[in-house]
This record gives C-alpha cells, structure tokens and sequence, in this order.
C-alpha cells in the first residue's frame, strides 16, 4: 500500500552567529518527527540550504525514524502512532517520494504474547553485512528483529520472556524500549535500554539478556538507591572508536562505562545539570560527545534559559559548552530522547528538534548552531544521514 | 453487487482519513461466510471477513488481541456497540456498520 509525499518548501537557513563549514560535495538528509506527522530536512550546498518537506502522515505521532544507509539510494523506516488508529510501520525506497505499508502488519505482537503495539520507539540497521536485519524497540517494552529488510519483524523471545519482565515499570513517556547498540565487532552482542527497567545486555543474539545497571543511582528508590534493575535509563551512545565505552543519560545523573555496559561511573563535569534526555556521540572521533541537559525533572527545560550543548573530548572527564548560535537567555527549550543525533560525517553534523518546533543543526562538530526550521509541531525524533 | 450464495455481505462505512486504504472508495462490501451457531452475523465476524479483505483498515479498528480501539467507534445502523454488545452486537440484514473516530484529539 502506497502514499506519496506533501508540499516542499525551500528554506533559507537562518543566519547563525558563526561560520559554518561547508560540505558542499554531499547532501545530508534529517528526519523529523514530530506530534503531527513527518518532516525532512535536505540539506544542499554542504549546508547551506535546506528544503523542508512534509508534513508526511499528518495527525500521526512519530516517535522513530530510520535513514538505513546500508542500501542505495537509502531505505528510510517510520514509525508512527495515530491517537486514533493505532500504529504504523512504513518505509520508502525513494527518500520519501512513496512510503509502503506492508498489508500484513510488519511489526505486530505475535499470538500468545498477551500484548499489542502501542508505539514504534526505535529502529536501528542491523550490521554492515547483514544488509537486511534491522532492530525495533517497541512499548511496550519488548524487542523486535527483522531479517528482511524491514517487510516482517519477529518478538525476541529472549528478552521477553525475561524473569525481570513482570516488574518493570513505565517512566513517564511509557513503558518503552528506546535504545537498542549494536556492537561493532560483535553482531551478537546488542545493549537495549528500557524506561524505566535500565540497561539489558546480550552476548548471544538476543537468546539470553542480563540486566547490567551496577553504578546507576536511582535515587527514586528510597530503600536501595542502585537496584540490580528499574533505572530510569534515557538514552545510550557507544563511543566511535571504544565500542566499550558508552556514555549514559539517566533521569538523573550522567554515567560513562569502560566495559561495554558491565559497570557504570558518574561523569561530573557538568556541575549540578545530572538530568536530561538524549546523549549522542561522535561518529567518528573517540572520546567525544554531547549532552543537552535539562533543568531539573520537574522544569525540564534549558537552564536559566540558556540553550547549551556540552562537548567531551576526554571520554566524559571533562566537558565544555557549546553555545554559539543557539539562543540565549530566554530560551526555554526541552529536547527528548530521540530528537538529538548525528549525521555520521567528519566534521560531525549535529541536529536536535524542540518541543517548542525547532530545528537546530551543527555542521561543524558542534563549534557553532543555526536555526535550520522552525514553527513546526512538537519534535519527538531527528535523524540524519549523508546520501551519496 | 450480490452476495454469493451461502455469504452475507455487509456494508462498511469508511472514514475519510482512511480512505486511501480502500482506493479511496467510501463504503467497502465484505462477504461474511457462515455466522456464530445461532446464525447470526456479528461486529466480530464483519472485522475478521475485513481482515481478509482489508487487513490495514482492520488493525487500524482493533489492534493484535482484538480489542477495538478506544478512540475508534463502531455503529451498526444508528447504534454505538460500545451500548450494545461490543463486538458480539449482531449486524441484521442490510444494517451497515460504521467507523468513526471518536471526537478526541490535542
């Protein structure tokens, strides 16, 4: 079943503060989802310039995207949920041109789980060799894997069937598996990370998982502050060039593992600003990622107004903030889990959306910031990618 | 269009928002083969025959376990099931059954 695109509009970026590198020999394409369908944001000219598109699937929540560059041209994944009909997987082989929906539901729990879809919040290519697996973390909480290129998605019954199950509890956006880490060298070995159950690990293709949480504080257990599971967990990002390093948002506290997610270590650098959504590291240079924190879990917006990404270059031991181009004071923004992300170039393109309808993007490992859109709905999901 | 023989066929109002997966049409036909023992046609046996026929339309009605959707109603004639039998409500000769999206949204 297929559907075709909406309106374009061309838009000229709006002038930043600094200068932006250009990468004039590429064309970088975002993903936005937003809580009234799909937007795209092709960016020309190295950066430039941007064309917006969309909405696509408009009234749809679209909490997960996916720009599979393992194909060509790229083989772009939704995943979306109507308050009213439920949820939907779609993909498109032509960069959104037309999307199909499979007529046998691709992504649905199988008979005998007791369960039924409610959100589509991650999808994640599988290995370089393995062109046609691709990963989907679902709420509620439960992993799914495809080995046809996105057509049929089966429950993996591993983690599902985990002792741990019955107990996790929903945070606030639900029961969901938003992070799902393939591990470089390894294609059996896979880092889930569930809100609010923590982190999972396998090392047999997902036919066994253990909870691995030891070092996270959650300090909304009174009684025992670091449970062996029930972490607030937000998000998860595997270092370019240490797959055993990982850098971890937390509800609250941000935590740095040296052992492939075995054990977690607070990073202090960024004095009292421990809670936030996304983190996201670098593609290609080890030791190097971003935060956007968030005041407080009760505001949950921006510090003092001050719109701030902050930069390790040392593996989380220190950080430094980014604030060129973004806007500041006044600016109370708040930006999810999923709404911050890479492009995977060197220099690094850098793009987070707000709830408040902006798009904000880096081309230049996050040195300086443009506003790229803005007036859109509520943002829950970027991606980006280089199309070649 | 006549129904074949040992078949009930039961009209389904399509909502605009769905229409494209029905090629756009505003009322689709589906054929009911054989009915519950007491040879009545139900809501439940117009959804499954949907299935077949439409299975994006169906999930977009009940999602894997077979509930309908809580933002989605469905009528037969004038009536909401939902103050009948849900989706045992039987659907008499010539009855149409309805989607609606509930008046809800944000």
């Amino acid at each position: 079943m297929e559907s075709s695109g909406s309106t374009t509009a061309t838009l000229e970026a709006t002038e930043g503060a600094g200068t932006v590198t250009a990468r004039r020999d590429v064309d970088t394409m975002l993903l936005v989802g937003t809580t009234k369908g799909l937007f795209s944001l092709r960016a020309h000219d190295g950066g430039e310039r941007f064309e917006l598109d969309g909405p696509s699937f408009p009234g749809e929540e679209v909490y997960a995207t996916c720009i599979d560059t393992r194909s060509s041209p790229a083989r772009l994944f939704v995943g979306s949920v109507s308050m009213h009909w439920g949820p939907v997987l779609r993909r498109s082989d032509d960069l959104g041109g037309s999307w199909t929906e499979d007529e046998t539901a691709a992504l649905i729990f199988p008979p005998g789980s007791d369960a039924a879809l409610a959100k589509i919040w991650q999808l994640t290519p599988g290995p370089a060799d393995e062109p046609d697996v691709v990963y989907a973390g679902v709420e509620p909480a439960a992993l799914f894997r495809s080995e046809d290129g996105g057509r049929h998605f089966s429950l993996v019954e591993g983690l599902w069937n985990h002792p741990h199950r019955p107990e996790w509890v929903p945070g606030g956006g639900g029961l969901c598996l938003h992070t799902v880490l393939l591990h470089p060298d390894d294609p059996e070995r896979l880092l889930v990370a569930i809100s609010a159950a923590g982190v999972y690990l396998t090392d047999d293709g997902g036919r066994t998982w253990r909870a691995s949480n030891r070092g996270i504080v959650a300090g909304f257990f009174p009684d025992d502050p670091e449970p062996e599971f029930g972490q607030c967990v937000h998000k998860v990002a595997r270092d370019a060039g240490d797959p055993e390093r990982l850098y971890l948002q937390h509800h609250g506290g941000i935590y740095r593992s040296d052992d492939g997610g075995g054990s977690w270590q607070p990073m202090t650098g960024i004095a009292g600003m421990d809670f936030g959504f996304p983190v996201v590291a670098h593609p290609t240079r080890s030791g190097t990622a971003y935060l956007l924190p968030l005041e407080s879990d009760g505001f949950r917006c921006t510090p003092n107004g001050r719109c701030t990404v902050w930069r390790t270059s040392d593996g989380g031991a220190s950080w430094e903030p980014l604030t060129d181009g973004l806007p500041q004071p006044d600016a109370h923004l708040t930006v999810l889990r999923d709404a911050f992300t890479t492009d995977g170039q060197e220099p690094a393109g850098l793009y987070f959306g707000t709830r408040s309808g902006e798009v904000w993007g880096s081309v230049d490992d996050g040195d300086s910031w443009r506003l790229l859109a803005d007036h859109l709905p509520p943002v829950l999901s970027v991606r980006a990618a280089p199309l070649r | 269009m006549t129904a074949p023989a040992g078949t009930t066929q039961v009209p389904v109002r399509v909502p605009n928002t769905l229409r494209e997966l029905v090629g756009g049409e505003r009322t689709v036909l589906v054929d009911i083969e054989g009915s519950d023992d007491t040879g009545t046609v139900t809501v439940a046996h117009v959804l499954d025959a949907l299935a077949v026929e439409y299975a994006a339309l169906e999930r977009r009605v009940r999602d894997e376990l077979g509930r309908t959707r809580i933002h989605v109603n469905l009528f037969v004639g004038p009536d909401n099931i939902r103050d009948l039998d849900g989706l045992a409500t039987p659907v008499a000769a010539g009855q149409e059954l309805s989607i609606i999206p509930a008046i809800s949204g944000g």
